[in-house]
């Protein structure tokens, strides 16, 4: 399981029943639950499932299964600016394969990572559907659309300081 | 409304609104209050255009003036010079790539002209945050028919009748699934609304949600009085947040007015709408590992039968549907199988929204009637290869599908003429590529994708792909020998025979159909170890022309690993050896003496 160990506050504890309770401790809504809890902590630390195991009555171990079978969950907390950058079809054949290549020899970073001072996280994703703009990254909530390895340094640059 | 002149409809897609779609609509609604217009011209945020390419798009109605590439501060001239003195702002308009022509109302685009819009009817016409807006266009219309009108039997009979396919990739004719649901009796029943768009470069889907969410919810009561059940789940992408807002306004607006809940219309069916989120798992496209994941579990198959119209979510008869299947119910309803089932081809009727992408100059979402050729989709609507390219393949069916050539330029579109082809219709995405894509690499990046999403439960699809995957990487990499070529079909027809699901039986066709068009392709990787189209990096050679160099020593100064030799003002070699093909020597040259081959 994940590294990290962290200790949760007794706020984050009840937040988490708080969600569970929401959704009627119903073991059927498990991947509901997970989407809030990830929306409130940023992602989802073994201590997290743990919670939601006994308030679900779900064995951690299926709650792990379910965390890591979904790519949109995570057990790594993100970096201040996620980094996505579009591996869709689209995105692919106008050389999206290029730009990743950059980020990560810009960053020092792999896929799935996030840099130490916890600023920039890497990952790649699946078509955001904005096919016309490829190849996209994203930058938080951001867009970029017709990235050329070229741009990824200035990119990089708007969210340093 | 009644009293206003005029609309401004601005596109409110996801490429437009990357492209601050949502500056340009704050701007004109500043901008009309400053002359005093906002109350008799109103802004809409639209769905997709489908003219992605040429975003923002905002369109003036009734006249369907078209303003494509609107920067937010050319507000002030559509509404000095449009709304105010009449005259259209040519600037904004759009000019034809062809004939240079200026062409300022929508029908006249060359991109749709052979369109034909069923599914997305609504989608960049409507504003769909308002469902009285939807309602003007025909919304529910249809529901009223068949809930005053119409026994379960009849809906069933027509939806048959008109000959609709499933849209989401399988293709089965929709009206049997329907009544297969119908027949097996249950107190309790669902029906689904699979929006878990997973292909990648595929988005008609999420188009037809934040452009049309009233057409979907509209289905979903029809198929629910049709066979029974008084539950509908949509599951949606967690990716799709917009969508997904959108869907939940919907909701809470047909329940306002009665179209969904308790006593529907004063019938007595009631009908009720969930959304369910999905994570991100392209397995969850398939039926029965998106019941799963409906149901809190991972979303992992499992073998048919039972089918979900036997025993689905909860164990209850359940009848799943794509979203773009669903968006035709109501025309076909209102219209008659007969007008449904006098488009398209013989066995493939109705329309099919492709998202058209990659190398090609017209990107965006179109519908056209099935039966159209490739030709007119990428040389008519799709206005050509960019950069004056030679075409070389299109990619439909995603990472399921396979790939047309050239020879199938004037194939029909259907779903059988695509299955005998070696593709397949999938959810609608369409890459086109041209002559500098290697098909080598590109079977490997499907590969690359399905390795990552097969959810590991049969053995022929979890080790069986990663080992495709490791062939292709080889023969990318110049590693590959001839008789790999030969493994690479067995392998694949054994996953395709042996899998579990759609998934990995689908998920070698890329191989195969890149094999089968392109084997001379594969071939000069593993004999001569070169790739034709000068995509794999390792299959490079970095070469100097002698007559052309002069012998600056500028390349062998910038080479980080000091493979270049030569003495000044003579000619330079490189050491295909040492070399490590960065480039560096290349962007430094000023003789263009240095070339890849």
């Amino acid at each position: 399981m994940s590294s990290i160990k962290i200790e949760l506050r007794q706020e984050d504890v009840a937040k988490i029943k708080e969600i569970c309770t929401s959704f009627g401790n119903d073991e059927q809504e498990l991947i509901n639950v997970l989407h809030k809890c990830q929306e409130h902590f940023g992602y989802l630390p073994a201590e997290v499932q743990e919670v939601v195991s006994d308030e679900l009555s779900v064995p951690v171990a299926k709650i792990y299964g379910v965390v890591t079978f979904y790519s949109f969950f995570t057990m790594t907390p993100k970096g201040k600016h996620p980094i996505s950058i579009c591996m869709g079809t689209a995105c692919y054949v106008r050389g999206a394969e290029k730009v990743l290549e950059e980020f990560k020899k810009e960053l020092r970073l792999q896929v799935g990572q996030t840099t130490s001072d916890g600023k920039f996280s890497l990952s790649s994703l699946r078509c955001v559907g904005a096919c016309g703009l490829a190849p996209v990254v994203m930058v938080g909530d951001k867009t970029y659309g017709r990235v050329a390895p070229d741009d990824v340094r200035n990119i990089i640059k708007e969210y340093e300081k | 409304m009644a009293k206003q002149k005029k609309q401004l409809l601005v596109c409110g897609g996801k490429s437009c609104s990357s492209h601050n779609s949502e500056v340009l609509y704050d701007n004109l609604c500043l901008e009309l209050e400053a002359n005093a217009l906002e109350n008799e011209v109103s802004v809409v945020r639209s769905g997709c255009f489908g003219l992605c390419h040429l975003g923002p798009v905002v369109m003036v109605m009734p006249e369907k003036v078209v303003y494509v590439k609107v920067n937010p501060d050319d507000t002030r001239d559509i509404i000095a010079e449009h709304l105010i003195k009449g005259r259209k702002v040519e600037r904004l308009l759009y000019h034809d790539p062809v004939s240079g022509k200026i062409i300022p109302e929508e029908k006249d685009f060359a991109p749709l002209k052979k369109q034909m819009r069923i599914v997305l009817r609504n989608c960049g016409i409507i504003d769909p945050e308002n469902i009285e807006e939807a309602i003007a266009h025909d919304a529910y219309e249809a529901l009223g028919r068949v809930l005053t009108e119409m026994k379960p039997a009849d809906v069933i009979r027509i939806i048959r009748d008109s000959g609709l396919r499933g849209r989401g990739g399988g293709g089965f004719p929709t009206g049997l699934k329907w009544e297969i649901a119908y027949n097996n009796k249950s107190d309790e029943k669902y029906v689904v609304c699979n929006a878990d768009e997973g292909d990648p470069g595929a988005f008609m889907d999420r188009s037809v949600l934040e452009g049309d969410p009233h057409a979907v919810l509209e289905a979903m009561a029809i198929c629910g009085y049709s066979i029974g059940a008084g539950k509908g789940l949509i599951y949606i992408r967690a990716e799709y947040p917009l969508a997904v807002a959108r869907l939940k306004t919907a909701i809470r607006q047909a329940r306002d007015y009665g179209l969904l809940g308790d006593d529907i219309m004063g019938t007595g069916f009631s009908f009720d709408i969930e959304i369910r989120y999905g994570a991100g798992a392209f397995v969850c496209g398939e039926e029965t590992a998106l019941i799963h994941s409906m149901e809190g579990l991972r979303g992992e198959p499992t073998v048919k039968p039972p089918f979900p119209a036997e025993s689905g979510f909860r164990g209850k008869p359940t009848n799943v549907n794509n979203v773009e299947t669903f968006a035709c119910i109501s025309p076909i309803i209102l219209k008659g199988a007969k007008w449904f089932s006098s488009i398209g081809t013989e066995k493939s009727k109705g329309t099919k929204v492709f998202a058209l992408a990659g190398k090609i100059n017209n990107v965006g979402l179109i519908e056209v009637p099935m039966g159209i050729t490739l030709r007119e989709v990428i040389y008519e609507i799709g206005g050509g290869i960019r950069n004056g390219k030679k075409f070389k393949a299109a990619q439909t069916g995603g990472p399921s599908g396979g790939c047309l050539t050239e020879k199938h330029l004037d194939t029909p579109i259907d779903f059988d003429n695509l299955l005998a082809a070696g593709s397949m219709m999938g959810s609608g995405g369409m890459i086109v590529m041209d002559e500098d894509d290697c098909m080598v690499s590109v079977a490997r990046f499907f590969l690359d994708f399905t390795v990552e999403e097969s959810c590991g439960k049969c053995s022929p699809c979890r080790i069986g792909n990663k080992r495709l995957h490791e062939l292709l990487d080889h023969i990318t990499k110049g590693k590959g020998v001839p008789a790999d070529l030969d493994r690479l079909m067995n392998m694949s027809m054994v996953i395709k025979d042996t899998s579990l699901c759609g998934l990995g039986q689908s998920s070698p066709n890329p191989v195969l159909s890149t094999l089968n068009n392109f084997r001379e392709e594969y071939e000069a990787h593993v004999t001569v170890k070169k790739c034709p189209a000068g995509q794999c990096r390792d299959l490079m050679e970095y070469f100097i022309i002698s007559e052309n160099c002069v012998g600056c020593t500028a390349c062998a100064r910038v080479c980080p690993v000091n493979a270049i030799t030569g003495e000044r003002k003579e000619t330079h070699t490189i050491n295909p050896s040492i070399c490590i093909k960065c480039g560096a020597c290349i962007e430094k040259c000023k003789f263009d003496a240095v070339i890849i081959r």
